[in-house]
């Protein structure tokens, strides 16, 4: 049987439930907000003007594409010495450079991957400083 | 379109092709790489062929012991002790294991008994290297064999290679048998092998491997392929064996008895 008002009904239907996640986001106040990380560490608060490597800005967006350069050149080419753009010279090493400066593994790196559903599958091996802590305790 | 021969039609595909590729080639670089550059350390030991000359006669117990332990503790080495999961990058072996085609059922106990240093020969013709499906085994611009545990499938095609048994795998998470963990060095995971590498991340700031600097005298690390090198000089000088020389692998460990 042909019934143009049911179809109609089930159409809207239809379309109102996918597309919830962009009528639902019309009615909800809230901002977005992003993770809150700290970067109260001993090594930042000493620094006169606390800079990352490169900018901020640039480092949000591209840390992981720099550290999958970094463990290339670092294995594969030798090359220890990153010369940030400003001209600065760091070692090339994710214990030994990020996380002397990112002491905070948890309130920092940890908070915001959580907040994005990242789940970077380097800890196995790279020793992040809580790790450190726990077996010392 | 009708008037087009079909040789101006190939010379136009042609120059398509070309743009093409280049617009393949410009896009790959760019995804190279991002932010600085790169260089080495300008205290970088420089050699263009490392290798090692270890001289028994002068090499005591107590320096052999704690060589071991600088380097298991630095590395993160993990300490099990069954024989199948042990995990090792220098250990102990005798004349007997160590020299089998130098020896005889005659030989003096002496001789046979003697225990030796043994690690990696970071050989000139590696066939861990030629046997490794993803290169992460590799031989460095410094002709040391090197792992990039980030390659690293857990084949084990290497340590069926390796007629030295060089190379361990970690058969379970090393990190409950490490005591203290070097928070300065990565650890390793379950389902990756790993070896000595000639102390790579020394060597890359200007510093002697760690057993050469606690040998007291007993190893001597240079460059194999400048004669003028102290290895180069003791290896003119001394008797010296090397591991399973016949089977053409040209390790760069030497072995002074
Ligand atoms: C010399 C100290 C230092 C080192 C080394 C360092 N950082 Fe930073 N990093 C900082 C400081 C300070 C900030 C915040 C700068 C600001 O507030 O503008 C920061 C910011 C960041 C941010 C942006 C956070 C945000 O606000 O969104 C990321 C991501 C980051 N760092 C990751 C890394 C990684 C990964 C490494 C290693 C490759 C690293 N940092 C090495 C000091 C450092
Ligand atoms: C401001 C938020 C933020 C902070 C702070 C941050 N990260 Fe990230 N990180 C991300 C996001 C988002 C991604 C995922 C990017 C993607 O998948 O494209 C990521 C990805 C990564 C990856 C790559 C993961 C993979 O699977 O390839 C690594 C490695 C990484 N982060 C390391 C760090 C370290 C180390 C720190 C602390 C020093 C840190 N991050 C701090 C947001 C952050
Ligand atoms: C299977 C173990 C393992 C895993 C997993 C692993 N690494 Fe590594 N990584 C190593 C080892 C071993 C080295 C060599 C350290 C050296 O030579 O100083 C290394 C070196 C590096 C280096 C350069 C040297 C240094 O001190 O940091 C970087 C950068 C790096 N890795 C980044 C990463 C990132 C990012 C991830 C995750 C996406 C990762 N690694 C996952 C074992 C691992």
């Amino acid at each position: 049987m042909y019934k143009p008002r049911n179809i109609i009904i089930g159409v809207i239907a239809f379309l109102a439930l996918i597309f919830f996640p962009v009528w639902s986001s019309l009615f909800t106040t809230g901002e977005a907000v992003g993770a809150e990380i700290s970067l109260d560490t001993p090594m930042i608060n000493a620094m006169e003007n606390p800079k990352c490597v490169e900018d901020t800005e640039w480092m949000r967006a591209n840390h992981m594409k720099l550290l999958a350069d970094w463990k290339v050149e670092v294995v594969r080419n030798g090359n220890r010495i990153y010369v940030a753009e400003d001209g600065q010279k760091y070692l090339a090493s994710l214990q030994n450079t990020c996380f002397e400066c990112h002491s905070n593994y948890d309130e920092f790196c940890l908070k915001c991957h959580e907040y994005n559903n990242v789940s970077p599958t380097c800890w196995t091996c790279h020793v992040e400083p809580t790790v450190v802590e726990e077996g010392n305790k | 379109m009708e008037n087009m021969s079909r040789r101006k039609f190939l010379k136009l595909g042609g120059a398509a092709a070309v743009g093409l590729g280049a617009a393949v080639v410009t896009k790959t670089a760019d995804a190279a790489q991002i932010g600085g550059s790169y260089q080495k350390d300008s205290a970088r030991m420089q050699a263009k062929n490392w290798g090692m000359v270890i001289d028994m006669s002068k090499f005591s117990e107590e320096s052999f012991n704690a060589c071991v332990e600088a380097c298991h503790s630095f590395h993160n080495v993990p300490n099990i002790d069954t024989k199948k999961d042990e995990v090792k990058w220098i250990w102990k072996q005798t004349y007997e294991q160590l020299f089998l085609d130098e020896t005889h059922e005659h030989l003096s106990a002496k001789y046979k008994d003697q225990e030796f240093m043994t690690i990696c020969n970071h050989c000139q013709e590696p066939v861990c290297v030629r046997v490794c499906p993803t290169k992460a085994t590799f031989k460095n611009d410094q002709g040391v064999i090197l792992m990039d545990m980030h390659r690293c499938i857990g084949c084990r095609n290497c340590m069926a290679a390796c007629p030295y048994g060089a190379r361990s795998f970690n058969f379970k998470d090393p990190r409950p048998y490490i005591e203290e963990i070097n928070p300065t060095y990565p650890t390793r995971m379950k389902g990756v092998v790993e070896k000595c590498n000639f102390c790579a991340e020394r060597l890359a700031l200007g510093q002697l491997p760690l057993c050469v600097e606690l040998s007291n005298g007993a190893i001597t690390f240079g460059d194999i392929d400048d004669p003028q090198s102290g290895v180069s000089k003791l290896i003119a000088e001394n008797f010296t064996l090397q591991r399973r020389a016949n089977l053409g692998t040209k390790p760069k460990v030497y072995y002074i008895v």
